[in-house]
């Protein structure tokens, strides 16, 4: 039913309605992914990531626009993720309204979604549609997370380079930096650097990223300071996240930023990391897949009522969660 | 694990910058659980059709206020048409005068709403007009 050729020879509205199979997880969309399976891992894929209203589509448009100005011109796709309503399951995806100015041009391919219920920033299907921009020759995919506060650090398992997003002015200079976010971060922008406060803001970024690695650690022993030599070896393999102004307003630093993330990406290569995180990435979704197909074996050997039974009789007290368990994997293998 | 959402544009093309209307209508159709991709103010048919073929959108929504709608909405038909999208729904809203309703639904504009029209009435227009697609 989906033309994979289409999509594999880059026919926008074949990839398009493939995303929309993908996203609604048919048959057909999972058999494509299968069959795509083989082109993929050659895009660059960059998370943009950070409290909302930090510019975050600003940003991705900008870094867009940027690529494109190469004279060797890099195919981008852009993946913007935005909430669904936890009431309806409805969404109000409003990332495109930054992002006019690269209409009209064939190297760019933007795609909203909705989360869809999902809670750590991305949605279920982000990177099955991650996959189809990969196999269809896409060089570069942006992928623009919800609004991130602390928690929504599913960005960096997909991402090669994640970039945070910070601003100026947002409440307390650390609010949005805590734990979680800062350390996934790649790269820090500071954007919205023509705003007052920003020497705050990167200061706090700055102060917080020397405590977090170890190749700049810095202790107060009786009173002195004293360095921590970091350990032999460790530190050429080892990426200290830089922190780069930006105006997504108007384009400043943003060739800049551009070559941070160059230099990740050769950091990924060089150090053998690029390697190691898709390994990781392969076997999380190895997991999560055999999870799902297990259950649904296990599902398809259940008799009718069995699993209402055994609800029953836990909501009674009757059993323990843990009995009801061991009682419905016995019935299973019978 | 299926799960089939109603994807609709809504967007402003023109010059004109008042946008309420198509933020309570997106709105609206965010309560009656579809996905609305909110393209923003002054888009070209061009910004418009792009963003249908790149988002696969079920429907098109679009407000216009500025009188310009007998020249921009057979634009935007053509353009679909052109990429293969001919079975997009499109819909009017804002200001249209009377006489131009019956040559609008010719083109094959699915739905014309002036000022006053519930919202409800719209949300089932769209719904009823993507579901019944052959």
């Amino acid at each position: 039913m989906l033309d994979i050729q289409a999509v594999l020879s880059g026919q926008r509205l074949a990839l398009a309605r493939l995303l929309t199979q993908i996203e609604n997880q048919t048959a057909a969309g999972e058999q494509a992914l299968a069959e795509l399976f083989p082109h993929t891992g050659r895009a660059h894929l960059i998370g943009v990531t950070g409290a909302p209203g930090t510019g975050k589509s600003s940003l991705v448009n900008q870094l867009a626009l940027h690529y494109r100005k190469d004279p060797q011109p890099k195919k981008i796709a852009i993946l913007a993720v935005d909430p669904s309503s936890p009431f309806s399951g409805g969404a109000v995806l409003g990332d495109r309204i930054r992002m006019s100015a690269l209409t009209g041009d064939t190297g760019v391919f933007i795609r909203s979604m909705a989360t869809r219920g999902s809670l750590g920033g991305l949605a279920q299907t982000t990177a099955g549609l991650v996959q189809a921009f990969d196999a269809a020759g896409f060089d570069i995919i942006l992928i623009e997370t919800v609004g991130a506060g602390q928690s929504e650090v599913d960005i960096a398992r997909l991402a090669h380079t994640t970039l945070v997003v910070e601003a100026p002015g947002l409440g307390d200079d650390i609010q949005a930096i805590k734990a979680g976010i800062l350390e996934i971060a790649d790269i820090l922008v500071v954007n919205k650097a023509d705003r007052a406060g920003v020497e705050n803001t990167e200061r706090a970024l700055r102060s917080m990223l020397q405590l977090a690695h170890p190749g700049q650690r810095v202790f107060r022993h009786h009173g002195q300071t004293m360095e921590v030599a970091t350990p032999e070896g460790e530190a050429e393999t080892l990426w200290l996240p830089p922190i780069q102004r930006t105006v997504a307003a108007d384009g400043s630093g943003l060739p800049e930023l551009l070559a941070h993330i160059a230099s990740h990406r050769t950091h990924l290569e060089t150090s053998g990391d690029l390697a190691r995180r898709e390994r990781a990435r392969l076997a999380a979704e190895l997991d999560l897949r055999l999870q799902q197909a297990l259950v649904a074996r296990w599902q398809a050997g259940l008799t009718n009522g069995e699993y209402e039974q055994a609800l029953a009789a836990l909501a009674a007290r009757h059993i323990s969660p843990q009995a009801a368990v061991r009682q419905l994997l016995d019935h299973g293998k019978e | 694990m299926t799960e089939q959402k109603i994807r609709v544009i809504v967007a402003k093309p023109g010059l004109d910058g008042h946008d309420r209307g198509a933020k309570v209508v997106a709105r609206a159709l965010r309560d009656a659980g579809m996905e609305v991709i909110y393209t923003g103010l002054r888009q070209t048919p061009e910004m418009i059709a792009e963003a249908a073929l790149q988002e696969d959108a079920d429907a098109v929504g679009l407000s216009i206020l500025s009188g310009a709608h007998m020249a921009l909405v057979p634009r935007i038909l053509a353009l679909l048409e052109a990429n293969g999208q001919s079975d997009v729904k499109l819909f009017i809203g804002g200001i249209v005068p009377d006489d131009d309703v019956p040559r609008l639904k010719e083109m094959g504009v699915a739905g014309i709403y002036g000022p006053g029209t519930s919202t409800e009435l719209i949300v089932n227009d769209i719904r009823a007009a993507v579901l019944g697609r052959g």
